[in-house]
């Protein structure tokens, strides 16, 4: 089944696509069927800078399994930086 | 069988006098012919569906596929497309918006000079029941309803389609006979939602012809993911063909390439 569900957010940073780097603004992030791997449904992440077209986009799409694993690790780097440096 | 064809990327007029992209695949055929419009799944206008939409057209018809997310992102590659489309916030499609591009597809294909002005339309996953809605919308010669979710059934809290009828209510308004190909493992439509839809028709006094298949669930036509079966899709394509044959051509002269 399509979800159609999705969690946008803004970010800041930047990201590599195939023309290179390029700022990013926005995520979107969504549980749905993938275009690439092989699973039914992914969790998907797009870094996108809407500003820049279509075009300037880094795509994941990762299991469920793999996506929580990766919030983790996100999570764990960010608490295990020295006192300071997150803000 | 003659079986040339040209395929390409051609410009149609769709809702609301939006031009947009559309692939056509057409039979080169003298004809007369009929058509398929193809309606693509979530992941959009993408090279498994213009496959898809190829088919027709070595089969002797002819297809053409509107581009649902052209208008956010003209050009784009199809999952930067529907990646654009999901940021805009416009997935799902409004569905006054998939019936007006599919009307526009449906004028494209009677106005090739090989048309015999049949027109059918086909779709899965999400464009299975854009077919449905398609058939509901506006006058049609056949529909293909390929594991569509939400025909029947109220989405859960949260869904965007929560909150909008189900497309079974306008069951009566059905313009054409419907073929329905489900997998029995699948969970939107699952099993009892395709029954209900089933009594639907039945209540209704509609042309139909559903089959569904052990060992498959959703998405079991895609060739290039782990859902395929191919058993059942071998034998849906031959369903599909004799139904087009059925519907669209007077002497059922199509054949089945499957």
């Amino acid at each position: 089944m399509c979800t159609y569900l999705t969690e946008k957010v803004s970010i800041s940073g930047s990201g590599k696509g195939p023309s290179g780097w390029f700022r990013v603004t926005d995520a979107s992030v969504y549980f749905d069927h993938p275009v690439h791997a092989q699973a039914e449904h992914t969790l998907n992440i797009d870094f996108l800078d809407p500003g820049a077209g279509p075009s300037a986009r880094v795509a994941v799409e990762l299991t469920a399994e793999s996506a929580r694993a990766l919030a983790e690790a996100i999570q764990a780097t960010l608490d295990s930086a020295p006192p300071g440096l997150v803000t | 069988m003659y079986d040339a064809m040209l395929a390409e990327t051609v410009t149609i007029t769709g809702h609301n006098g939006d031009e947009i992209k559309a692939y056509s695949a057409r039979t080169l055929q003298v004809g007369p012919v009929g058509g398929v419009v193809v309606i693509h799944h979530l992941p959009g206008y993408d090279r498994q569906t213009k496959e898809f939409t190829r088919r027709f057209a070595t089969g002797g018809l002819n297809a053409v596929m509107p581009n649902l997310y052209y208008r956010e992102a003209p050009g784009a590659d199809p999952d930067d497309a529907v990646a654009a489309a999901r940021a805009a916030g416009v997935i799902p499609i409004p569905d006054e918006r998939v019936v007006g591009d599919v009307a526009g597809a449906a004028a494209y294909l009677r106005g090739l000079s090989n048309s015999n002005g049949k027109v059918a339309v086909i779709g899965h996953c999400s464009g299975g029941r854009q077919a449905f809605l398609a058939a509901v919308s506006m006058p049609l010669d056949a529909a293909v309803d390929c594991y569509g979710g939400f025909v029947v059934g109220t989405p859960p809290e949260g869904h965007p389609l929560h909150g909008i009828p189900p497309l079974a209510e306008r069951t009566g308004d059905l313009s054409c006979p419907l073929l329905g190909l489900f997998g029995r493992e699948d969970v939107a439509p699952s099993p009892e939602q395709v029954a209900e839809l089933e009594q639907a028709l039945k209540v209704h006094g509609k042309t139909y012809e559903f089959h569904s298949y052990d060992g498959a669930g959703h998405a079991f036509l895609q060739v290039d993911r782990p859902s395929y079966r191919p058993e059942a899709a071998v034998d849906a394509w031959q369903r599909i063909w004799a139904f087009f044959g059925r519907y669209l051509l007077s002497k059922g002269a199509l054949c089945a390439l499957t």
